[in-house]
């Protein structure tokens, strides 16, 4: 397989959406606007329909119409009326009926042109192009790279952000934009009705498996990744659609992940002993002496070891380590 | 002179012309430690969120650092301590993580942290007694523990003023007392502070200055010995021909 020029080009395309997309979907997780890359992409598809419709190159016709409704999106949620949702449901409705209809009356445009935006379709996908989505997929990996931790802070605590003085509104905005150039660019590998499921389903598996939030993007990243290869791969040699077999495969990594995860909380659970309830809390200076177990403290409360567990204190039995 | 921290000359907020903070004249120097009272719905939570521009200003003067709060840039001199009842977000993320937001206005938005970010954010975690804890997912914590995150978040900007809105209510007796030992430790470093409450009692000794608001007015203003004066008076309000006040007592509601 590797030994086809455009099968690498193509992978190499696919490990960089892998990357990019849970990337920033990290963020929708956490604001709670898993489904916004799906409208965008709805939007997106009138503006492939523009593209075809003018002679203009899709790409380009695609990521105007993201772009302005990604900061549609940012200046409705911004004026925070009641409606906010409805508003967004007319744009991105509107969005993909109005694709359909400019497919159908543009002389190029056919329905398995349609389905090769839709789903994806590495086939179809010249070599050029697949360059100019990978340089792209990289700048935009790069650029949420970089403000990882501010796009963080805004999505976590808005107000306090703002009262730090950082312009949340600009981030927002620069969040939402970057979401829909991810969607654009893996248009062809993963499709536009698809390329949602790539930001977010990483980032659930990546949940069930970090216990931070740099733990929960790295894993989601990782299995972003590992899901494009794997899709990709498969196929190839299956001759099946690139986009839903990758997405399949992230949905397999999710179930995988959501059994071992069930499997150890219930270790753990059955593993544990929970201290007398008591109303003192411990902390490094509570006046209990502090001994070092492992990775973390105990604190030494009438003759035996309390070590914190969640909002509760532990019994720790001398050597004996959950 | 050095300006005082914070300085409001007439300051009304509210929204749509309502104002549920009216002309209020607040001025806060180095070194203080303010608690601020009230009932519910007096305006604390306005007074505080208005002086960072959370809230609609109908009218009046902010000054921060002697400069007018909308030209403000120093933003890590007074660390903001929001009213949250729980950290708890769709994605888990860690006390640590919480707490490196508050260096963020200290950098460029290109700029990584650096070790001394790091160092910092270990410190303000270390100083409200979390460092055990640093790497615990902040939903497993209880809800003391996550007061004291915002507070150490606050804290990571290296603030001069520290405006912590409730950070005692909803918390258990044994959490508030590590609460009040937090903010005498920052007392005794010398970081201002101006801290909406209801529990008086569990801040006493650290309190330098007590500020009542009623109905959006202050209509207290001075020295916990005063203080304990006026209560008295306004527990008679026969004597002093019916004035009545209706503050939120040191014993916490009513």
């Amino acid at each position: 397989m590797l030994a086809l020029d455009f099968m690498r080009q193509a992978l190499l395309a696919a490990v960089l959406v892998g990357i990019a997309a849970p990337l920033i979907g990290i963020f929708l997780v956490q604001r709670q606007m898993s489904l916004i890359g799906d409208g965008i992409g709805h939007v997106a598809l009138a503006g492939v329909a523009a593209g075809f419709l003018t002679s203009t190159e899709p790409l380009l016709t695609a990521l105007i119409a993201a772009v302005l409704a990604a900061v549609a999106v940012e200046l409705i949620r911004l004026r925070g009326r009641t409606g906010g949702d409805l508003a967004l449901a007319v744009m991105f409705y509107g969005g993909i009926a109005l694709g359909v209809v400019l497919v159908s009356l543009s002389p190029s445009g056919t329905p398995a042109n349609l389905t090769a935006y839709l789903f994806g379709s590495l086939l179809t996908t010249s070599s050029n192009d697949l360059y100019v989505f990978a340089a792209l997929t990289a700048v935009v990996s790069l650029v949420t790279f970089v403000l990882r931790p501010r796009f963080f802070a805004v999505a976590q605590d808005e107000e306090y952000s703002r009262a730090s003085g950082l312009p949340v509104a600009a981030y927002n905005i620069a969040l939402s934009v970057l979401t829909a150039m991810t969607v654009v660019v893996s248009m062809r590998i993963i499709g536009l009705l698809l390329i949602s499921a790539l930001m977010i389903l990483p980032n659930a598996t990546g949940q069930l498996l970090g216990r931070s939030f740099a733990a929960t993007s790295r894993w989601a990243v990782a299995i972003g990744v590992f899901s494009a290869i794997v899709g990709v791969t498969a196929s190839f040699y299956g001759g099946t659609p690139s986009g839903a077999t990758i997405v399949l495969v992230a949905i397999a990594a999710f179930l995988l992940a959501s059994a071992i995860s069930m499997v150890s909380v219930r270790r753990a659970r059955a593993a544990h002993a929970k201290a007398e309830r008591h109303l003192h809390e411990h902390g490094p200076d509570c006046g209990h002496a502090a001994i070092a177990h492992g990775d973390h403290v105990d604190y030494l409360h009438d003759g035996h070891r309390h070590a914190a567990h969640d909002d509760h204190w532990d019994e720790h039995a001398d050597g004996a380590h959950r | 002179m050095t300006p005082p921290l914070v300085q409001t000359r007439g300051l009304s907020l509210g929204y749509d012309d309502h104002a549920v903070v009216d002309h209020v004249d607040l001025t806060i120097e180095a070194g203080e430690v303010i608690a601020l009272l009230g009932p519910n719905g007096s305006g604390k939570s306005t007074l505080v969120r208005g002086l960072f521009g959370l809230v609609p200003r109908l009218g009046g003067s902010i000054e921060l650092c002697g400069v007018e709060q909308s030209q403000f840039t120093e933003h890590t001199r007074i660390g903001y301590v929001p009213q949250r009842h729980s950290l708890a977000q769709a994605v888990r993320s860690t006390v640590a993580e919480i707490v490196a937001a508050g260096r963020l206005p200290h950098r460029p938005w290109w700029r990584p942290a650096s070790a001394d970010d790091r160092q910092r954010v270990a410190a303000a975690i270390d100083l409200v007694g979390l460092g055990d804890r640093a790497h615990a997912e902040v939903s497993t914590l209880s809800g003391g523990q996550q007061r004291r995150t915002l507070i150490a978040r606050a804290l990571a900007g290296d603030p001069d003023l520290l405006v912590m809105d409730e950070p005692t209510a909803g918390v258990d007796h044994a959490n508030q007392l590590v609460l009040a030992d937090v903010i005498a430790r920052l007392a005794a470093n010398g970081t201002a502070m101006l801290v909406v409450t209801h529990e008086l009692d569990v801040l006493a000794g650290v309190v330098t200055r007590i500020v009542c608001l009623d109905g959006g007015h202050i209509d207290f203003d001075g020295d916990p010995e005063a203080y304990a004066a006026h209560l008295a008076e306004a527990d008679h309000p026969h004597i002093h021909g019916g004035h009545h006040h209706d503050h939120d007592h040191a014993a916490g509601g009513h």
